[in-house]
């Protein structure tokens, strides 16, 4: 079946077999290799993406489903030099190691951020709930969230030096902060 | 993990979706947030020939009062359900169903008609009293939510017949309990107490193949009981089984606790 909808805001037309999920479509049919598939039936969190805003399994969604909606995957994160604050954020607590929950914890945090822009930790725990990591032990997570959470509210550039700044202030890291790669590749 | 082939049909109207399903024969089912089917798909528990999609639907997904009572159209999201400030005792129970992104595709009628023992919503709709409208081949008709439920996984909803709204009638007092592993994990046990017209009404989730009412427990508060007698009594009342999440006799004393709990939300002493 012939269906178009916006990746990252761009319109894309595919030849879809109704069998196939959105994540499916999206890494075989669009190229866009970020969204992760873990488990295929909701259990993980690792396929998050945003489909009209809101965040959404891309496991449990048919990839024809998405005929005419607008769709976020992690690839539509960064900018072109300059990654998202909470991809920053992410790299500097130590909010991912292996990176396979990643993008769905990205996603998951973009949304909670773009709704309760100064959310308590508890809050942030109890929203990203739903995604699964079997890395980190989910306090580089919740360190990332809030450290963004603070950098976006304040609103302008220069991103990477403040984020860097509170990393200082927490305890728990004791390592200067190394860049990794960025998330989702 | 993929499901078998299927054919998709995206419906524009309530008689399509009856009449795919009639020319189905059985080999169709219903596709609304997809949040329960998808994953019987991919883990190919269940292999139906024709998927009918009903998320295009218009009119389907509001919520309105209607006199006393609540009336949820099938695919009203249980984000939405959260949100809404009709029904408090609903938007409480929506906020305990799963993860953000499972609320917001996962849908009222699909939540009812999937009938999972551990869900939130039938336990409201049994708590409540309330009235599910299906339409069908032969018209519509409405069932109370307690006959509708016939066992785990199970209804009297017939293979070509569609849920188009969910009334619920609205409790003077309520309360709402569950224990469940972690945050958005299925309930182990939940209470829903609803006072409507007077009577107080007690109902249980988790601790059968359907959800229960706790009537001993009630006829122990309609004689003048307290709130602590009324939960020992519905603790008495269940017959839980044991399963990999919990013996029968835990069941049994959170099934006191969350009447308990639910009791003291309401106000009920
Ligand atoms: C990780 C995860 C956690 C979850 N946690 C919870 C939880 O804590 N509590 C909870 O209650 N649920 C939970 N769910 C399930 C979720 O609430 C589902 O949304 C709900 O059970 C089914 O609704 P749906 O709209 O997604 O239906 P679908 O998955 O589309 O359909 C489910 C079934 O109902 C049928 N159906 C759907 N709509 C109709 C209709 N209008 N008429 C007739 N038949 C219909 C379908 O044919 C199918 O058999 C969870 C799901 C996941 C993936
Ligand atoms: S892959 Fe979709 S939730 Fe795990
Ligand atoms: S970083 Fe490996 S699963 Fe989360």
């Amino acid at each position: 079946m012939d269906v178009t909808f916006s990746v990252n805001g761009e319109r894309v037309r595919v030849d879809v077999e109704p069998r196939h999920t959105l994540a499916d479509v999206l890494r075989e049919q669009c190229g866009l290799t970020g969204t992760h598939l873990g488990c295929e039936h909701g259990v993980c969190g690792a396929c998050t993406v945003l489909v009209d805003g809101q965040p959404a399994r891309a496991c449990l969604m048919f990839g024809v489903q998405a005929d005419g909606s607008s769709v976020v995957t992690v690839e539509g994160l960064a900018g072109d030099d300059e990654l998202h604050p909470l991809q920053e954020a992410f790299v500097v607590h130590h909010g991912l190691q292996c990176g396979f929950c990643t993008p769905g914890m990205l996603i998951s945090a973009m949304h909670l951020l773009d709704t309760d822009p100064e959310p308590t930790r508890e809050k942030i725990r109890e929203q990203m709930s739903g995604n699964i990591c079997r890395c980190t032990g989910y306090i580089g997570i919740v360190d990332a969230i809030a450290a963004a959470a603070d950098v976006m509210r304040s609103g302008d550039t220069g991103v990477s030096d403040r984020v860097s700044a509170r990393a200082q202030e927490t305890p728990s890291h004791i390592e200067e902060p190394k860049r990794s790669p960025p998330p989702g590749g | 993990m993929k499901c078998a082939p299927f054919d998709y049909v995206r419906a524009a109207s309530v008689d399509e979706v009856i009449r795919t399903l009639v020319g189905a024969n059985g080999e169709g089912k219903i596709l609304a947030g997809g949040q329960s089917l998808v994953p019987v798909l991919a883990l190919r528990m269940a292999r139906p020939s024709v998927l009918v999609d009903i998320n295009r639907i218009p009119g389907l997904g509001t919520v309105t009062r209607d006199g006393s009572d609540v009336q949820v159209g099938t695919l009203t999201r249980h984000s939405v359900l959260a949100e809404q400030i009709h029904h408090p005792l609903l938007a409480e129970a929506a906020r305990w169903i799963g993860h953000t992104a499972i609320r917001s595709r996962g849908t009222a009628g699909g939540s009812i008609a999937h009938a999972d023992p551990s869900a939130e919503l039938p336990v409201v709709a049994v708590g409540t009293g309330a009235t599910v409208t299906m339409a069908g081949p032969g018209g519509t008709r409405s069932l109370p939510a307690g006959e509708l439920f016939v066992s785990a996984l199970t209804t009297s909803l017939a293979e070509d017949e569609m849920i188009t709204s969910v009334r619920f009638p609205v409790p003077s007092r309520w309360g709402f309990a569950e224990f469940a592993r972690r945050h958005g994990d299925f309930a182990l046990v939940i209470a829903v107490v609803a006072e409507i017209e007077d009577s107080v009404r007690i109902a249980l989730g988790g601790v059968g193949a359907i959800p229960v009412r706790a009537a001993a427990a009630e006829q122990v508060l309609a004689n003048g009981g307290t709130a602590r007698e009324a939960a020992a009594a519905a603790s008495n009342e269940i017959s839980p089984t044991a399963d990999l999440h919990g013996s029968a006799p835990f069941r049994r004393a959170m099934a006191a606790e969350m009447v308990r709990r639910a009791l003291a939300q309401a106000g009920v002493n």
